[in-house]
C-alpha cells in the first residue's frame, strides 16, 4: 500500500492551504490544553445526552461515540466540486428508482442485469406501478465519500434507506463552537446549523396535494429502545414536529391520522426511521408491532408521503453500486462527476477469476453487508481467512464484490500519543425536495482511531470529527 | 399534542408526586412508631402505612400476614414487585421522560435522569434509620427539583397543563390518604381522644406534610383533630389541601379547554368536586365521619382521573 494522502501536510512537509490557520494553532497550543478541551467536550456530550451513557451504565450497548476535537477541513472549491457530484448522483438514484418501479427501461436496455433487481431482497414488488408523490424516492441520502489524493474523491457507498448520523454532524459543530471560538474567528467556516430548516422545507415540499396548504410532518421512530432514538428525538425537536411511534398513528379511509389530545389529526408527510419491513404489518412483516396497519394502502392512494419512499434499498446495495456510473450516464447523459471505487463484480466470470487470483491484494465485501462486517481485507488477512473467502466466493459469487485497498486520506487526530494522522471518510447528507436539492456544506467525518486502521464504523471503534468547509473571501 | 405525549407527561408528574408521598408516609410512620410506650405507642403503625399507601394487598401477596418495619420500608421504598414502590415510581417516571424528551425541558430531564442514577446508590436492603432518613430527604428534594424545574422552565401550554393536572390529582389523592392514616392507627382503648397519644398522632401528620408551622400561623391554637382536618381539606391557603388541589385542577383543565376551544366531562367533574368542597363544613364532615368523607373523595378523585384519560389521553 502506498503512503496515504494527508489532508493537512504534503509529502514535502509543507502545509496545505485549508489547514494553514489550524496547523499554526496546533503547534502553539500546549498539549494539556487540548486534553482539557477534549475532556470538556466529553463532559458536554454526556450532559446533552447524545452520549447514550446518560441512559444508565446498565445499558452497555448504549455508549458514547468518541469525538475528536481536531476538525477536518475542506476548501470551498473542493466542496463545490463534491457537492455537484453528490447532487448528480442523487438525481440519478431517483430516476433509477422511478424507472425500476415503472417502465424498467434500464433493464430492457441491458445496462443493469434483471436479476440484480428481481432477486434483490430489498426490491418491493408492492411498489410496481405505484406513483409516489412528485416521483421522488430518495429524499434524504447519505453518500459515503473517501479521498485518495488532492483531486480524487471516490464514492464508497450510497445510503438510500434511512441514513443516520446527521445529529452528530450538528452536535459536533455545536461543541466545537463552544470549545474553540478563537478558531472560528480565524476561519470562515460555512454554517451547518440550518440543516434542520432545510430538512423541514424539503419534507414540506414533498407533501401530496396542493402546495399551498401547511402540511403536517411527523418523525416516525421505532421507539426508545432503538439505538438511534436520540437522533430521532433530536431531529423532531429541531424540526418542531411530533415524534410519533406506530401506535400514535392510525389509518381510516386511506388517510393517516395521529391521535392527539384534540382528536385525530391528519398527517401528510412521515419521515420514517423505520425499515420497510416494519412499517405496515398488513403488507410486510405481520409480526411488526412498530408499524401502522394500513399505512401502505394510504400510501398507495397517494394520501401520504413516506420519506424515504418504500423500496429504495434496491438502489443502494454494493452490487448495484458498481453500475452507478452507467446509471448516471443512462439517465442524465452526463459523465459521473464523482468516481466509483473500481469494483470487480464476482457475478461476472472474468471478474471472479481476477478476484480469485488476487485475493491477497483486494477487499472483498458482501453485497448486502454493512457496518464493516463480513468483509475480507486481503493485505491484512492470513492464509486461512483468504481460503475461507475463496470457498465462499466459489460457492456464491453473486453475493460478493471486490475492490482494491484504497489508501484513504488521513487527517491530524488527537490520540493517546499526541497528534497523529488517522484515516477518515465523509458522509454528506443530500436532501431532495420537489422544488430543489439542498446540501449543507460538510457532513459527518468518521475517523478510524487506531493507527493504520481503515475501518471507520462506530460499531468498530471509529470516532467522529467536525467537518469544516471554508468560504473564500 | 399527541395523546401519548400528554399521557406520558400526566403520569410522569403523578409518579414523581407519588414517590414524594410515599417518602412522607414512611416519615410519618417512623415518627409514630418512635413514640415511647409510655405514650401508648403501639405496633400497628407499619400496617397502617401499608393501608395508607394502598399497598396492603400487594404486600400480603409477598410477605403474608407478618408486618415488620424492615419489610414495610423495603416494600414501599424499593421492592420491584410493588408497582408503586418509590424505586418503581422513579423508574416509570424516567421511562416516560425518555419517550417524551422533546416535550421536557433540559432541566426536567436532568432532574429525572440524575435522580434515577442516584437512586442506585441508596437501594441497599436493611437501611439504618439514618440512611433511611437521608434517602427520604433525597426523594423529597427530587420532587421539589422536578416541580421547580417544570414551573420555571416549561412553556405555558397544554404540555405544562397536563403535567400540572397529573400532579394535583395525585397530590389530592395523597393528602387524603395521609389524613386517613389517623383512621387506621386506632387509639388503644385506654387512650382518649385529645389525650397525649392522640395529640402526637395529629402532630406527626402535620409534620409529614410540612404543615406544622403553617398550622400555628393559621389557627394560633394547639393542635386539634378538626382543625388539622380543616387545614388539609378545606383551607385554600394550604397548598396541599384538597380545596387547593381542586382549585388548581379546575384552573388547568379550564386552560386546556380554552386552548382547545372545547369543554368536556373532566371540566364539569372538577368544578362539581370543587363546589362540593366549598360547601362542606367541618362539623358536617365529622358528623358523617372523617374516614367516610375521605373515602368518597378518593373515589371521586379517581373518577376524575379516568375521565381525563378518556377525554384526552387515549
Amino acid at each position: 500500500m502506498s503512503v496515504a494522502f494527508d489532508e493537512m501536510t504534503n509529502a514535502d512537509g509543507s502545509i496545505r492551504s485549508a489547514y494553514a490557520t489550524l496547523s499554526r494553532w496546533l503547534s502553539n497550543v500546549p498539549p494539556d490544553v487540548l486534553d482539557m478541551r477534549r475532556k470538556e467536550a466529553e463532559f458536554i456530550f454526556r450532559r446533552i445526552g447524545i452520549t447514550f451513557a446518560v441512559y444508565g451504565d446498565s445499558d452497555a450497548q448504549e455508549r458514547l461515540i468518541p469525538f475528536d476535537i481536531i476538525p477536518r477541513i475542506l476548501t470551498g472549491s473542493e466542496w463545490r466540486r463534491l457537492s455537484r457530484g453528490l447532487e448528480q448522483r442523487t438525481r440519478a438514484l431517483n430516476l433509477y428508482l422511478k424507472d425500476i418501479y415503472s417502465r424498467r427501461e434500464i433493464l430492457r436496455a441491458g445496462v443493469v442485469p434483471e436479476d440484480l433487481v428481481y432477486q434483490n431482497p430489498a426490491f418491493r414488488p408492492e411498489m410496481n406501478g405505484q406513483k409516489v408523490p412528485h416521483d421522488l424516492y430518495v429524499h434524504i441520502a447519505g453518500i459515503d465519500v473517501v479521498r485518495v489524493d488532492a483531486d480524487t474523491f471516490y464514492v464508497l457507498e450510497d445510503n438510500a434507506r434511512t441514513p443516520s448520523g446527521v445529529s452528530y454532524m450538528l452536535e459536533n459543530r455545536e461543541i466545537m463552537m463552544r470549545l474553540f471560538p478563537e478558531l472560528f474567528a480565524d476561519n470562515r467556516v460555512a454554517p451547518v446549523e440550518n440543516y434542520t430548516d432545510e430538512l423541514l422545507a424539503t419534507l414540506k415540499s414533498l407533501a401530496p396535494g396542493s402546495p399551498n396548504s401547511d402540511p403536517a410532518v411527523v418523525v416516525l421512530t421505532p421507539g426508545i429502545y432503538n439505538s438511534a432514538y436520540y437522533e430521532h428525538s433530536f431531529l423532531a425537536d429541531k424540526l418542531g414536529v411530533e415524534l410519533v411511534e406506530g401506535r400514535d398513528l392510525f389509518v381510516r379511509n386511506d388517510v393517516v391520522y395521529m391521535r392527539t389530545t384534540e382528536g385525530p389529526r391528519r398527517v401528510d408527510v412521515i419521515y420514517r426511521r423505520l425499515d420497510d419491513d416494519f412499517i405496515d404489518p398488513l403488507t410486510f412483516r405481520p409480526d411488526s408491532a412498530l408499524g401502522v396497519p394500513g399505512l401502505m394502502s394510504a400510501y398507495n392512494a397517494g394520501n401520504v408521503t413516506l420519506t424515504n419512499a418504500v423500496g429504495t434499498g434496491v438502489a443502494d446495495d454494493k452490487a448495484v453500486y458498481s453500475y452507478m456510473p452507467d446509471i448516471i450516464r443512462f439517465y442524465l447523459g452526463e459523465e459521473p462527476l464523482l468516481k466509483n471505487v473500481p469494483t470487480w463484480r464476482c457475478r461476472e466470470p472474468d471478474h471472479l477469476k481476477y478476484v480469485l487470483d488476487h485475493l491477497g491484494d483486494l477487499v472483498v465485501k458482501e453485497v448486502h453487508g454493512s457496518g464493516g462486517y463480513g468483509m475480507l481485507i486481503g493485505p491484512r488477512a492470513d492464509k486461512a481467512q483468504i481460503e475461507l473467502f475463496r470457498a465462499k466466493l466459489k460457492q456464491d459469487p453473486n453475493n460478493f464484490i471486490a475492490q482494491p485497498t484504497l489508501a484513504l486520506s488521513t487527517c491530524p487526530t488527537f490520540v493517546e500519543e499526541g497528534i497523529a494522522p488517522r484515516h477518515v471518510d465523509l458522509r454528506p447528507f443530500v436532501l431532495t425536495g420537489s422544488d430543489r436539492v439542498r446540501i449543507v456544506p460538510g457532513g459527518l467525518t468518521r475517523v478510524a482511531l487506531e493507527a493504520g486502521s481503515l475501518v471507520v464504523n462506530s460499531s468498530q471503534g471509529g470516532g467522529t470529527k467536525d467537518t469544516w468547509v471554508l468560504e473564500e473571501n | 399534542m399527541l395523546s401519548r405525549t400528554a399521557d406520558n407527561l400526566y403520569w410522569l408528574a403523578r409518579y414523581m408526586e407519588r414517590a414524594d408521598c410515599l417518602a412522607r408516609i414512611l416519615d410519618v410512620t417512623q415518627r409514630l412508631a418512635q413514640l415511647p410506650a409510655a405514650y401508648g405507642g403501639s405496633t400497628n403503625e407499619w400496617r397502617s402505612a401499608l393501608l395508607t399507601a394502598g399497598c396492603a394487598e400487594a404486600y400480603k401477596a409477598v410477605h403474608g400476614d407478618e408486618v415488620t418495619e424492615q419489610n414495610v420500608i423495603n416494600f414501599l421504598a424499593f421492592a420491584p414487585e410493588n408497582p408503586s414502590s418509590i424505586r418503581n415510581c422513579f423508574e416509570i417516571a424516567r421511562t416516560n421522560a425518555r419517550s417524551v424528551r422533546t416535550a421536557l425541558t433540559m432541566e426536567m430531564w436532568e432532574t429525572i435522569n440524575s435522580s434515577w442514577l442516584e437512586l442506585k446508590r441508596h437501594s441497599t436492603k436493611n437501611m439504618t434509620r439514618e440512611e433511611l432518613a437521608r434517602f427520604m430527604s433525597f426523594v423529597k428534594e427530587t420532587s421539589l427539583r422536578f416541580d421547580g424545574a417544570a414551573y420555571r422552565t416549561m412553556l405555558r401550554n397544554d404540555a405544562f397543563w397536563f403535567s400540572r393536572v397529573g400532579m394535583y390529582v395525585e397530590r389530592a389523592d395523597n393528602t387524603a390518604r395521609i389524613l386517613d392514616v389517623k383512621y387506621h392507627v386506632l387509639l388503644p382503648d385506654s387512650e382518649h381522644i385529645g389525650g397525649p397519644l392522640d395529640y402526637f398522632q395529629w402532630t406527626s401528620i402535620l409534620r409529614s406534610v410540612s404543615a406544622l408551622t403553617s398550622f400555628h400561623w393559621v389557627y394560633r391554637e394547639s393542635v386539634k383533630p378538626w382543625l388539622v382536618a380543616d387545614l388539609l381539606i378545606l383551607n385554600a391557603q394550604m397548598p396541599r389541601s384538597l380545596t387547593s388541589c381542586y382549585q388548581n385542577i379546575t384552573r388547568y383543565l379550564d386552560d386546556i379547554a380554552a386552548y382547545y376551544g372545547r369543554q368536556g366531562g373532566s371540566q364539569r367533574l372538577a368544578r362539581s368536586t370543587l363546589s362540593r368542597l366549598g360547601n362542606s363544613r367541618m362539623e358536617d364532615i365529622f358528623q358523617t365521619g372523617l374516614h367516610e368523607y375521605i373515602d368518597s373523595f378518593v373515589t371521586e378523585n379517581n373518577r376524575l382521573g379516568s375521565t381525563v384519560t378518556e377525554q384526552y389521553l387515549l
